[in-house]
């Protein structure tokens, strides 16, 4: 019992005395020779799997022209890259730790995420706001005063939902699955009568459900979220070479190239199109770009 | 490692509201004592009923007995959470359904404790079950031979001694149930586990936090095998099979 204990204690004391170094990320994939890549299995249609286990997307489209400017850059032409599949539980952790040099997911730029990692430039913008059924006549999160409102367990939503309830005074009562998959599930089966989340996400769930028609995604907009590739902190070398990539895509017009190919274009597998049109955030960013964190979107009133 | 280390974190204010990180964790913990304590209870209940009718002389009782504890032993415990949960209201009359769905109070801790206890009570019922068929097989015939109806010969003979054999497995299902009640986050309780997550991406200081819920749940366990030692203790009787080291 003392010696677990003890034993418990020293691991701790490991931990903290783990001190934070100068990342060199170029160094390691030089020294290494394979650059690892983390990417989401279902994060529609930026990172997911496709019908054979590869990961294909948006981001991963982005990615891979940052790893040709990697391989360019260390004229290293037989580069390997190496595929890790992260959660959002995961992802900091595994990028903080030497795992992942490049997560290509789904991630927001918050000021709290900016302390452990740092952010490319933004390359996506979502607007939180909800899905609902048609038939359920809600326009507006006022409507929803005393009913069931849905959200996924571990997402920034929960405390943007909590944050309106105070400000407009209505009472939801929150239901709370436990991925995305589950909370929509929710709605479907009238456990909650509105879906709170990223609209992307809400469009390729809806896209993708038994009947599409009977959902529209609703309301005013609760926080708007850049989404961004994510890397290591204190790296000014890697950051420079990847902010120089997408700034490159965004100038030549290539990156809105690819947003029209991922969401207005049917995609795999099921060749569903997300009919997701460039937000005039997104537009405005392609002309400046910027890698903000999410509380200069959202100025508190 | 490129962590930023911030063990003040438990003291500063979540980002949407005026409460702690640490007001989160402790109301987290009391959900997780509620849930594990109530399902402690029913399992303690329905295990000692079924488990001593799985000894009963009587093949229907047996046989149905037998059934309880092969589904709910069977039959992993998330699968079960989503079954409760999700799969039984639909079973129900339309508008029954539609009010346990929506506007039944706090139906997911409901719902867990129904969940937690019935798994837990088949594991408390073999228990039962083997302290029972422990005992010599003379002391059942003893008390036939008094006089006592087989329902008395089970209360005033087999069960008392039964139930102190047993106490030290028990021990361990109570530990379990603690550590077992962390899956109700996947329906929405909002206990320790479920705090935790939502503390990780709210503050993004996952390691602090894990390894303070992992703290909160060792003390839990911890505090259950003392008071069930503590129990042992004073339940021995001298000269019975429980007090013979």
């Amino acid at each position: 019992m003392k010696s677990a204990l003890a034993l418990g204690l020293t691991l701790a004391a490991a931990l903290v005395a783990a001190q934070p170094a100068q990342a060199d990320t170029l160094a390691k994939i030089k020294a290494s020779g394979t650059l690892t890549m983390g990417i989401r299995e279902s994060s529609y249609p930026l990172s997911y799997l496709d019908d054979k286990q590869q990961p294909i997307g948006y981001h991963i489209d982005v990615c891979n022209k940052i790893v040709d400017a990697v391989k360019a850059e260390l004229k290293l032409p037989t580069l390997k890259v190496q595929h890790q599949p992260v959660t959002s539980q995961n992802r900091i952790p595994l990028v903080t730790n030497g795992t992942v040099d490049l997560e290509c997911g789904s991630t927001t730029n918050n000021e709290a995420r900016k302390k452990q990692v740092d952010f490319a430039l933004t390359t996506f913008v979502t607007n939180v706001r909800m899905a609902v059924k048609k038939a359920s006549g809600v326009t507006s999160l006022a409507q929803l005063d005393g009913k069931p409102v849905a959200t996924t367990t571990g997402t920034t939503s929960v405390q943007l939902m909590r944050a309106n309830e105070k400000g407009k005074n209505v009472n939801f009562k929150e239901v709370y699955g436990k991925d995305h998959a589950d909370s929509f599930l929710m709605l479907e089966t009238d456990r909650a009568v509105a879906f709170v989340m990223d609209d992307n996400l809400l469009a390729g769930l809806i896209v993708t459900s038994k009947n599409p028609a009977d959902y529209a995604i609703v309301g005013e907009v609760l926080n708007v979220e850049p989404i961004a590739i994510m890397i290591r902190k204190d790296d000014p070398a890697f950051k420079k070479l990847v902010d120089s990539t997408v700034t490159g895509l965004m100038k030549n017009g290539e990156l809105e190239k690819l947003y029209n190919k991922w969401f207005m274009a049917p995609i795999p597998p099921k060749g569903a199109n997300m009919n997701f049109p460039m937000s005039d955030k997104l537009k405005e960013l392609i002309k400046h770009p910027s890698d903000a964190p999410a509380e200069a979107y959202n100025k508190k009133s | 490692m490129n962590y930023h280390w911030n063990w003040g974190i438990f003291l500063e204010q979540v980002k949407a509201g005026e409460e702690t990180y640490l007001d989160w964790l402790i109301t987290g913990l009391g959900w997780t004592l509620a849930v594990s304590l109530m399902a402690w209870v029913l399992a303690l209940l329905c295990g000692s009923v079924v488990g001593t009718l799985r000894t009963a002389p009587h093949r229907g009782a047996a046989f149905a007995a037998t059934a309880w504890v092969e589904t709910f032993r069977n039959i992993p415990l998330l699968v079960q959470m989503f079954l409760w949960f999700f799969v039984a209201p639909e079973l129900l009359p339309r508008d029954l359904a539609l009010w346990v769905k929506q506007d039944m109070p706090a139906k997911e801790f409901f719902t867990a404790v129904i969940c937690l206890g019935l798994f837990t009570s088949s594991r408390v019922a073999e228990q039962v079950r083997a302290g029972i068929q422990s005992l010599p097989r003379g002391q059942h015939m003893a008390g036939l031979a008094l006089g006592f109806t087989l329902p008395q010969t089970y209360r005033f003979v087999i069960l008392p001694m039964a139930f102190r054999i047993i106490v030290p497995p028990l021990t361990s299902e109570f530990m379990n149930i603690f550590k077992n009640s962390s899956v109700a986050f996947a329906i929405g309780v909002l206990e320790l586990t479920f705090q935790a997550r939502q503390m990780q991406e709210d503050s993004e200081q996952g390691i602090e936090t894990y390894l303070a819920v992992t703290l909160l749940y060792f003390i839990c366990a911890f505090l259950a095998n003392r008071g069930m030692a503590w129990i042992e203790k004073r339940s021995r009787v001298p000269g019975l099979i429980a007090a013979s080291r």
